[in-house]
């Protein structure tokens, strides 16, 4: 971090050098915004059609487990996945093997691990609601025209299930725009971390309001993205 | 097959002691009736009589209990015989039947023309060896039978328009002409206007009476009396899973002979 305490002289060198590390941090930000969205989705798929399994027992572990993660905090989610194995197993994520002693890699991946837990919970259920809103009828006016199961769902089904969940999808993804600011918590150098870092050595406060301007942009990006598909969409139908 | 399955009167549907329970309660206790070629049967009865049940079992919604259902002779349901339960036989005898239901069930997010030509197009694909060699001309002739078809139901300029963009009664056309684009032998309707004002309903039951006199075969739950009463060849009046009476309905709406069917017509 020493880094951090080179002379500035002029404000606009300040500028730059506090742009060059917030945009360090940001990559971090990015990073953890798209590897969590790359795994949640599809484990998300995965706890959404364990939750509307036949077997019983494994929908209710499942819905137990979305339930206890959704009524939870994200950051005591972080915390434990972070910390637990070390103090409760004596086996620290920073001497896990698979991390060749790479100690912001372990930290990284910890909270990676808890960020696709906890989206996957909540995708899940985003999923799930968009799969049974869609009327029993749909179902029935492919069989009686004689398609297969296969065809109703990928030729009637899937586009009106994603049409479902995209408002609420958007939602949830802007939150995980912010979200990955927790990740701080666990000293992943994101770039809150990288902001306040700067504040504490530099005492420099505009930094902070400079990482708000980039999570408003990302999130207008991300808003912005949802919108397009949306309205992409509903061309067609309310 | 061995067994013997007469062919009574030459009747298209042969639908025999049919029945069906949900758990404890038997919703079917015993169902029979025939219709001949390009027949019109109405069902009409109360409200939790079972008719949409009967409806659902000659379209394979559901799983008849007892009984057995023959087209031109030939048995497509048999309780007693389950290898016609087996997936492959259901997809292909349920093409027999077409059901057009209370609420449409068109495809969102498909147009006018795409609705009808979907299934048959994915059936070409799976079935038809000359999609492989020809796609367009199979292609062609699809989009041809669907667009005669809108044009019959008076809906051939709305063909790229979207469900939404109909009102009910037009998507009930759309509906109907999506069901014969199978070509089913004998057509099913629940309750096809209970959901459209009475304005939307007099062009729905145009297109049915126009497809009677087309020689189409079919299976009319209503509560219309007036339309059962002028376009039915036959009625069959359910109460609480049986029929209570059945006949003809210039016979059957003047003169009821059951107190139940005399009291319903009466409300
Ligand atoms: N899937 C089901 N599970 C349990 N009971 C059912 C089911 N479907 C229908 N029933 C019951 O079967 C009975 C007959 O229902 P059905 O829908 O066939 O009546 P209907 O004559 O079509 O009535 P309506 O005029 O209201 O449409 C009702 O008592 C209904 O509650
Ligand atoms: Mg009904």
């Amino acid at each position: 971090m020493n880094l951090l305490l080179s002379a500035e002289t002029t404000g606009w060198d300040t500028f730059l050098s506090v742009t060059q590390k917030l945009a360090g941090g940001f990559g971090t930000t990015l990073l953890l915004f798209f590897l969590t969205l790359l795994f949640a989705i599809p484990l998300g798929l995965l706890f959404a059609c364990i939750s509307r399994a036949r077997f019983k027992p494994a929908r209710f572990l499942m819905r137990a487990f979305i339930y206890v993660i959704r009524g939870t905090p994200l950051l005591l989610q972080l915390m434990i996945v972070v910390y637990l194995p070390g103090i409760a197993f004596n086996a620290p994520l920073t001497k896990w093997e698979i991390f060749h002693q790479n100690v912001p890699l372990s930290y990284f991946c910890g909270a990676l691990f808890a960020f696709v837990i906890n989206y996957a919970c909540y995708f899940a259920e985003i999923f799930r609601g968009g799969i049974e809103n869609i009327p029993k009828g749909q179902y029935e006016a492919c069989e009686v025209l004689g398609m297969t199961k296969s065809q109703t769902f990928f030729r009637v089904i899937l586009l009106q299930v994603i049409r479902n969940i995209v408002a609420p999808m958007s939602n949830e993804v802007v939150t995980l725009v912010k979200d990955t600011a927790l990740a701080r918590t666990v000293s992943v150098v994101e770039i809150f971390f990288t902001a306040s870092e700067i504040l504490r050595l530099q005492f420099i406060i505009w930094p902070l309001f400079y990482t708000g301007a980039f999570y408003l942009l990302f999130s207008a990006l991300v808003t912005l993205f949802f919108g397009i598909v949306e309205k992409k969409l509903s061309r067609y139908w309310k | 097959m061995d067994k013997e399955y007469k062919n009574t009167e030459n009747a298209l549907l042969e639908v025999l002691e049919l029945t069906k329970s949900f758990g404890e309660t038997q919703v079917l206790k015993g169902i029979s009736f025939s219709l001949k070629k390009g027949e019109v049967l109405a069902i009409i009865g109360s409200s939790g009589s079972g008719k949409t049940t009967l409806l659902r079992c000659l379209n394979f919604l559901e799983t008849a209990d007892g009984g057995r259902i023959l087209v031109d002779g030939t048995p497509v349901f048999d309780a007693a015989d389950p290898s016609l339960l087996h997936p492959k036989n259901i997809r292909k005898n349920r093409l027999t039947f077409g059901l057009v239901f209370q609420n449409f069930q068109l495809f969102p997010q498909y147009s006018v023309l795409q609705n009808l030509t979907l299934a048959a197009i994915l059936s070409a694909k799976q079935n038809d060896p000359e999609y492989k060699t020809d796609k367009k001309k199979v292609l062609d002739a699809i989009d041809t039978r669907a667009l005669a078809l809108l044009e019959r139901i008076g809906l051939a300029e709305k063909k790229d328009n979207y469900p939404c963009q109909l009102s009910g009664g037009q998507q009930q056309r759309v509906a109907i002409a999506r069901a014969l684009m199978l070509t089913p032998a004998i057509l099913c309707f629940d309750e096809p206007t209970s959901a459209l004002d009475p304005e939307l309903t007099k062009e729905v039951l145009r297109v049915i009476r126009d497809l009677k006199e087309n020689g189409h075969t079919m299976v009319v739950v209503t509560h219309e009396m007036d339309f059962a009463r002028d376009v039915a060849d036959q009625v069959i009046f359910m109460a609480d899973g049986v029929i209570e009476e059945s006949g003809a309905p210039s016979e059957l709406f003047t003169s009821p002979k059951s107190p139940i069917l005399r009291s319903f017509l009466s409300q």
